[in-house]
Parts: structure tokens; C-alpha cells; sequence
């Protein structure tokens, strides 16, 4: 079933902006990436979806409810997460968020429960009773996305969650996504301007460019038959991409390494084999999948 | 192997219980607020400013039932404790007011808020219930305190009792117009700035800037333009509408322009929540 679905969905601001144009698209359940550069209209499109702005055309309909006239309805089924702080400083987390569970509609013990589970799911144990000031930004990005979890969504828009963290907290965060959306259960929106960030962890990916969308498609199936071998040997390159091309196979060299096509499982044997049989130094050889990035620029140059 | 003392991570689960919906969310953040006035569920530091203000209504009201008790010709009404608070009232509000919704500006909170079922139109109302009672209590409490302190110790029997319950509801009344009209103020000039310090010295600054005009206007040769004066301020204008609605002579003469005050009045506050209203609907919008 398709959770979110458009239709011809346009948004054009007052100062005649247009934010959003003629989106049709279709959204199967799981982790979705949400990518396109600062400005694209992702956050657009997400307050569209949680009814807090109407579409000035077209139409949305999330979980097969129209977000602008059943605003109740979809809210109450999807978490938020805003890019921007959003934490008061002198409240603890677990009060915080036990306030945010209540006003979501939980009752009062539920709240308080919901609150320290989903806290120590997202990592935070002891800590959760300190005040908010006092936290790192890896831990107030955990408290957002707790808050946008505690009254157990079954869709989650989080917009640029990995939004100033250091490489370790992009790992950890990106890793809890998705976690989410694998064994939660609950489909989440990753909203980014980081391809190669999103493309680890989501099942399918939207991408909008300028308002328009550019693609969306399971990343199964944009990345299959694309996977490449990385060839890397500290000199002689020059000598195995002769030796690999009397072999018939397709190499291509990027700076150091040599890509193969993986065509065949015996890829693998006869790479190693001319290696051994010229007496390099292996450094790696490594699949690599040919990055979604890849695909959106060829696209893109088709286009233009 | 044994089962005890294996510790088992019963991994996310999901919720089943009961949602109540928007009308719970406008509920809890009520309760909220109105704990947040009094500093409950805040920081000690938070706790001070209220609570002493509380202490100090709370102190006039019992020094004045244990004077109305000695001394008979004593007159101090249920009324003249809201007129007498007024100073306190106003600091009361100009603290309160920010608590309430600058910091939710300040930590951009709002956004969390409005992705949830709740709207524009709720906030306010939760914020300004929760702020009118504060300031109702405030007054209230002390007025309650009153009428024990007279009830107690009155001469007439059951009688008297009754001629106090009669004296003390509309004393409520007049309370509820003073925690309304400041409430409906306050709010709206704390709801334009996230910074509390701000919103604060800017209440006090309406307060003030007001007095001296009534002052001005009192002492003009115009006996209309005497009367009118206390529309100018929102202190006077609540005397106003007192001594009109209550048949006593609060503050000073009104003349027969007593209507005049309740409208202004009434007009006053349903404008600062259509105000503050529209000034929601903006910002829930994001």
C-alpha cells in the first residue's frame, strides 16, 4: 500500500515562489530518502503532508487521508522531526518529552512510559533526567527524535536529522533510522541534501530538484546491474588494465584503482588471478555499488 | 542454562493504549501552564518570583481578617484587595506572561507543538486559561481567605455569613475581570518576543505609561473629560468597570459613563486574543 501519494502537487508562495511543481508521486512503505539541495522544496513538502500549509494545486494524501481537510487524522499517525533546534533548555528530556506524549492525546502514565522507552531507544538512559542545556548536539538530535517517536507513529518525517553532527553521530543516527524503519516497523521520510548519506539506509529514494521531481524509485532497482568491482594495487596498474582487457573485460580506471563490471561471479577469480600472475601488491579489491549519485547526474545531463 | 538473570531487550514496542485526542492535548497544556505559573515541575529559581507574590496577597488578606475581626469600623472590602494588589498583580503578569509563551518562541518549540493535533486556536486558549486562572487564584485565594477570617468571627450568626458570601462573589467577579484584562494584555505583547526580559520590561512599560495619562486627563477643567479619564489605563478602566458593575465607589467618579468602561473593556480583550490569535495562526504556519 502506498502511504504517501501526490498528485500534480504544487506550492507557490506569496511572493510568487513556487516551492513545489507538479510532484506525482507514489510512496511504498519503508525508509524513503528525501533528497535534493537547500531550497529544493523537501521542507515544503513535509509541512504539506503534516497539513500545516495547504498546496496551492493538486493534491496529497497520506495513509490514503487527506492532510488539509483531516489534519486530526494524519497528525496523529506521524512524528516530526524539525531540522532546527527546537529544545527548551531548562527542562529534562524525560519531562520534556513526557509533555510532548500528552499533548500528542497519550494519557498520563502512558506518556511517562512512552517517553522513558523511546528515550532509551534512541540512546539516552541516565541522562534523559538532566536539563537539555546541558546536552551535546548528538543527544538533542536523539531528544528530537524521540519526541517526533513517543506517541508511536507509523510514519516519521525527520528533516535533516544528521544535521551538525560529527562523522561518529552521522553513523549512530543514520544506523537508529534505520533500525526504525526495520524492526519498529514504521516508515520514515529521511529528508536530506546528503546523497550518499541517505542512499545507505533507505529502500527507495525521491529525489526533487528545483520543486520537480527528478526521480523516485526503489534504490533496488536503480543501483542493480551497476555493481562494479574496485581493483587497487600499489603500481602496475597500468599492466593489469592491459593484462584485464586481453581477458575481455571492461576496465575502466579511476585515478588509482580499476573499476571491472561484475558480470559473473568469476569476476572475482580471474582479477586475482592476473594480480598473482603479474606479482602486484593487492591493496583492495572491493564491490562496490555504482553510487545513486551517479545515476542522478547521468540522468540529469540527459535532461538538460 | 538458566532463564533467571538473563536480561532480555524487548526491542521497540509498539502502543495499543488509549489516544485521546486534541481535546487531552489542549488539557495537558493547560495543567501545564498553570503548574509552570506557580513554578511546579520548574527549576527552584523559578519557584521564588510566584510564589512570593502569593505569600504576599496571601499575607495582606490574613492581616486584614484579623484587623476586620477586632476592630468593627475597619473598612477594607474583598474589592479594595484587588485594588490594593494591583502593583503586584501587574509584575505577577509581567513575569508570567513570558514564562508562558516567549520561551516557547525562544526554544522554537512551536513547531513540535503545531505538527501535533493541537492548533493555533488551541495554544492560545491553553495558555490563556491557564494564565486567567494563575492570576484569579492569586486574587481569589486571599479574598477566600478574607471571608473565613469574617465568617468565623462574625457577630449575626449564619446571617452574617451570608452577608459576607454575598459581598465575596462579586469580589470574585471583579477578580476575574483583573486576571481577563491583564491576561488578555500581557500575552499578546509577550507573544511578539522570544526574548523574556523583553516581553516583561514591555508589559510593565504599558502598565505604566498609561497611569500618568489618567492622571493628566483628571485634572482637565472638563468634568466629561474627568470621567472619562480612566478609560486611558487599564488599571482605572477595571476600577471603572468595577465601580459601575459592583455599585461602590472604587477608585474615583466615573460619572454615568459606566457602560462606556464595560464596553471598552470587553472590546479590549476579545481584540488582544483576536490579536494574539492571528498572530498564532502565523507562526503555527511556520
Amino acid at each position: 500500500m502506498n502511504i504517501i501519494a501526490t498528485q500534480a502537487l504544487t506550492k507557490t508562495y506569496g511572493g510568487g515562489v513556487t516551492a513545489l511543481s507538479d510532484l506525482t508521486v507514489q510512496v511504498e512503505a519503508g525508509v524513503i530518502g528525501l533528497v535534493g539541495a537547500n531550497g529544493a522544496g523537501k521542507s515544503t513538502f513535509i509541512k504539506i503532508m503534516l497539513g500545516l500549509i495547504a498546496p496551492s494545486s493538486g493534491s496529497v494524501r497520506v495513509f490514503d487521508i487527506d492532510p488539509v481537510t483531516e489534519t486530526d487524522k494524519v497528525r496523529a499517525r506521524v512524528g516530526y522531526m524539525p531540522e532546527n533546534d527546537c529544545l527548551p533548555p531548562d527542562v529534562s528530556a524525560a519531562e520534556f518529552v513526557t509533555h510532548l506524549g500528552r499533548i500528542s492525546g497519550l494519557p498520563r502514565t502512558a506518556a511517562r512510559e512512552r517517553a522513558s522507552e523511546t528515550l532509551r531507544h534512541v540512546g539516552l538512559y541516565e541522562e534523559r533526567y538532566r536539563q537539555i542545556g546541558g546536552y551535546s548536539t548528538g543527544m538533542k538530535q536523539r531528544v528530537k527524535l524521540a519526541q517526533a517517536l513517543v506517541h508511536d507513529p507509523d510514519l516519521l518525517l525527520l528533516d535533516e536529522p544528521t544535521n551538525g553532527l560529527d562523522p561518529a553521530g552521522r553513523d549512530a543516527m543514520l544506523a537508529l533510522i534505520h533500525r526504525i524503519g526495520a524492526e519498529f516497523g514504521i516508515s520514515v521520510v529521511v529528508c536530506s541534501h546528503l546523497l550518499g548519506e541517505v542512499e545507505r539506509i533507505c529502500d527507495s529514494l525521491i529525489a526533487i530538484q528545483g520543486g520537480r521531481l527528478l526521480r523516485a524509485d526503489r534504490i533496488s532497482s536503480m543501483t542493480t546491474a551497476s555493481d562494479v568491482l574496485a581493483v587497487e594495487v600499489s603500481d602496475g596498474a597500468d599492466e593489469l588494465a592491459v593484462r584485464l582487457t586481453e581477458m575481455g573485460l571492461a576496465v575502466t580506471r579511476d585515478h588509482r584503482m580499476l573499476l571491472v563490471p561484475m558480470d559473473s561471479d568469476d569476476a572475482y577469480d580471474r582479477i586475482l588471478r592476473a594480480v598473482t600472475e603479474l606479482e602486484l601488491h593487492l591493496h583492495r579489491l572491493d564491490q562496490r555499488r555504482h553510487r545513486v549519485a551517479e545515476l542522478f547526474t547521468a540522468k540529469e545531463t540527459v535532461d538538460v | 542454562m538458566s532463564e533467571t538473570g538473563v536480561i532480555h531487550d524487548i526491542g521497540y514496542q509498539r502502543y495499543t493504549g488509549p489516544r485521546l485526542g486534541r481535546g487531552a492535548g489542549i488539557g495537558a497544556l493547560y495543567v501545564h501552564g498553570l503548574r509552570a505559573a506557580f513554578g511546579l515541575g520548574r527549576s527552584a529559581k523559578a519557584k521564588i518570583f510566584p510564589w512570593l507574590v502569593a505569600s504576599v496577597a496571601l499575607l495582606v488578606a490574613v492581616i486584614v481578617a484579623a484587623i476586620k475581626s477586632q476592630f468593627s469600623e475597619f473598612t477594607f472590602s474583598y474589592v479594595d484587595l484587588d485594588d490594593q494588589l494591583s502593583w503586584m498583580i501587574i509584575f505577577f503578569v509581567a513575569i508570567l506572561a513570558p514564562t508562558l509563551v516567549s520561551r516557547d518562541l525562544r526554544s522554537n518549540t512551536l513547531p513540535l507543538y503545531f505538527s501535533r493535533p493541537l492548533r493555533a486556536a488551541d495554544y492560545v486558549a491553553a495558555k490563556f486559561l491557564a494564565m486567567v486562572t494563575a492570576v484569579w487564584l492569586l486574587l481569589g485565594v486571599p479574598q477566600f481567605i478574607m471571608f473565613l477570617g469574617a465568617a468565623f468571627t462574625t457577630k449575626t450568626g449564619f446571617k452574617g455569613v451570608w452577608h459576607e458570601i454575598q459581598d465575596l462573589v462579586p469580589a470574585w467577579g471583579y477578580s476575574l475581570l483583573w486576571a481577563l484584562l491583564f491576561t488578555s494584555i500581557g500575552l499578546l505583547i509577550a507573544s511578539l518576543t522570544g526574548k523574556q526580559a523583553f516581553a516583561a520590561g514591555g508589559i510593565v512599560a504599558v502598565f505604566l505609561m498609561t497611569t500618568p495619562v489618567v492622571a493628566v486627563l483628571a485634572q482637565l477643567p472638563s468634568t466629561t473629560a474627568n470621567h472619562l479619564a480612566g478609560l486611558t489605563s487599564p488599571i482605572t478602566l477595571i476600577n471603572g468597570v468595577g465601580s459601575w458593575a459592583l455599585d461602590g465607589s472604587i477608585g474615583f467618579d466615573i460619572g454615568r459613563y459606566g457602560p462606556i468602561y464595560a464596553i471598552e473593556a470587553f472590546c479590549l480583550i476579545v481584540a488582544c486574543l483576536l490579536l494574539l490569535l492571528a498572530r498564532y495562526r502565523k507562526v503555527s504556519a511556520l
